[in-house]
């Protein structure tokens, strides 16, 4: 570290070396490094402007009446507004229940595939390949094609029940079953990149683990339990985050499939915030998007510092 | 009983996969080729003529040629979008991972903070509008960059620790100075990542839906899967129409997917899991 640090006055540009009473030593020094502070500047300012500034505006917007030209105060309305009427209520429930159950269904279905298609299974390259193809899939296109073969009656999946002689739901038409539905298609979307996050986990394993186990005569659900569990846990981690971030954020699926309904039965607070758009409360819309902030910091934060942290102490 | 514990759980997972994801694909296939009038019944049946070559010219022509506009749009969007995106977020990986300095935490923080907070929508729009580049494709191509470049600036950073810092100091004996260090030295070598982000970033804008929807909103502004959204429908009772246009966005990133699949992996593993 400390070496690399001071390496760039160590060796200095030939040129300059060549001329030194010339140039003033003190803008000299500034542009001596190698990694100019003005390569963050393009990057930087569409960052800042497109992403930090409306942001930050957010925080001030969504405490007016707004029509984007003109902004009145009214304090903490918005919000009271949001808390108070039944339908966005159920949102911010939906928004929880579908982040869980996504990101609970990725964890358990990726760990199983990723030890499934790490170990010594025919066919290997062609499971893998066809588990993560959906990830590439528009989610739109996905939706739409699943909401075809959800249909209560027509449609392919309740058809397939039928002959096993069980009467599917109404999936999508059902409000008991719509939120769960959609969750289920994101899950048969998003199970393949889980899947791959757990393989690159397990693969990094040290094999000698297995064989120690192998050699204490551990059977395989032990070793499961003792050995790929804990030592996959970076890539559990990274799988909850990831999915759990996702699916508090999810809108693309959701739409496409229910638009939030029946009624409001799968209307998630992404979908409300543009719902409220649509309609032209951009100060309502606003403060659903601080909810939602301040939902998925509430969410993430505490608990990457506890999934981290105990990864530490291993 | 010893070949059925070998490739007993093997064909048994061959058969779920085929069942789950497989057979949907294929029913959508199926359906695309099939007349108005068969593909209502929703079944397995064999198409009794092969409409197909109909299905596409009607899709493609509907709306006056929406789809072809959306296509135009999305393929600029995406192929602008990803070459901002490259160049930049690797010039900010290279130069926090190689030059410590305090502006790194701020930077890690910002990083980060791109990667979890959901984009404030409407106060982007009033930002937009104020720089007159709302409902314009520079605007949505910003917005792009901006939202993917957090991803971006990881994935490079982790790549570029590989990089021996020996090769800087090499060119800049040599007398390069920072940009050609970069342009010439240091990007070439990033071939392998560069790739992956291509593929990964390009896939995600190619099929955005959220983005266009909020920042690129009109007919005569279209994109693939705004389109798409709106042909559901117009389409309703012609699912063969509706499963051609679903086919025909799914094939870029299908091509994208049989060329690159190896390096789409590697690069998804390489930049989720550390260590």
């Amino acid at each position: 570290m400390t070496v690399n640090q001071t390496s760039p006055t160590v060796s200095p540009p030939r040129q300059e070396a060549a001329a030194p009473p010339s140039g003033k030593p003190l803008a000299r020094k500034a542009k001596k490094s190698a990694y100019p502070y003005w390569f963050y500047l393009p990057a930087a300012a569409i960052y800042a402007a497109l992403f930090l500034l409306p942001t930050f505006a957010s925080f001030i917007f969504s405490f007016t009446r707004w029509t984007i030209f003109d902004a009145t105060f009214i304090g903490f309305g918005n919000f009271i507004q949001f808390f108070q009427e039944p339908a966005l209520v159920t949102g911010l429930r939906n928004t929880i229940v579908y982040a869980a159950v996504t990101s609970v269904l990725k964890v358990v279905l990726g760990m199983l595939c990723g030890i499934l298609l790490t170990s010594n299974i025919i066919a290997r390259g062609f499971l893998r390949s066809v588990l993560f193809f959906p990830v590439l899939l528009s989610t739109i296109g996905v939706g739409i094609m699943f909401s075809v073969l959800m249909d209560p009656t027509k449609g392919l999946i309740n058809q397939v029940l039928g002959v096993v002689g069980i009467q599917g739901p109404a999936w999508l038409a059902d409000p008991a079953w719509a939120l769960l539905s959609v969750a289920l298609v994101d899950v048969w979307k998003g199970v393949g990149l889980a899947t791959v996050i757990y393989i690159a986990g397990i693969v990094s394993i040290p094999q000698e683990f297995f064989e120690a186990a192998r050699v204490d005569g551990a059977g395989s659900l032990k070793t499961f339990w003792n050995i790929t569990m804990p030592l996959a846990r970076p890539a559990t981690t990274t799988v909850i985050i990831l999915s759990l971030i996702g699916g508090l954020r999810s809108f693309d699926l959701i739409w496409a499939m229910t638009q939030g309904g029946p009624g409001f039965a799968s209307d998630v607070i992404a979908s409300v915030i543009y719902k409220q758009y649509q309609a032209g409360f951009y100060g309502l819309s606003t403060a659903g998007n601080v909810v939602l902030f301040l939902i998925v910091t509430a969410v993430i934060l505490p608990l990457s510092i506890l999934l981290n942290r105990k990864e530490v102490e291993q | 009983m010893r070949n059925l514990k070998r490739y007993g759980p093997g064909t048994l997972a061959i058969i779920l996969a085929t069942a789950l994801f497989l057979v949907p694909l294929a029913f959508m296939v199926l359906t695309a080729v099939k007349d108005r009038r068969q593909a209502a019944k929703l079944d397995w049946s064999w198409p009794t003529n092969f409409s197909l070559l109909e299905n596409l010219q009607q899709v493609i022509s509907a709306r006056n040629f929406m789809l072809v506009t959306a296509f135009v749009n999305s393929t600029i969007l995406t192929l602008v979008s990803i070459t901002v995106l490259v160049v930049l977020a690797a010039m900010v990986a290279w130069v926090l991972q190689r030059r410590r300095s305090r502006w790194n935490g701020v930077a890690n923080f910002l990083i980060l903070s791109g990667l979890i907070i959901p984009p404030a929508v409407v106060p982007t729009i009033w930002v937009l509008q104020g720089l007159g580049l709302f409902k314009t494709m520079p605007g949505l191509i910003l917005v792009e960059v901006a939202f993917g470049m957090s991803f971006c600036v990881m994935i490079f950073r982790a790549f570029i620790s590989t990089i021996p810092r020996e090769l800087d100091e090499a060119a800049v004996i040599d007398g390069c100075g920072p940009v050609r260090l970069f342009f010439r030295v240091i990007f070439p070598l990033l071939r392998s990542v560069i790739v992956t982000v291509v593929v990964v970033q390009s896939v995600a804008i190619f099929n955005d839906f959220q983005n266009p929807l909020y920042f690129f909103p009109g007919d005569k502004n279209a994109t693939v899967q705004l389109t798409l959204f709106n042909f559901q429908s117009q389409f309703t009772t012609s699912y063969n129409l509706l499963f051609t246009d679903i086919l025909l966005v799914t094939i870029p990133p299908l091509i994208m997917y049989l060329f690159f699949n190896r390096q789409i992996v590697a690069g998804m593993t390489a930049g989720a899991v550390k260590g």
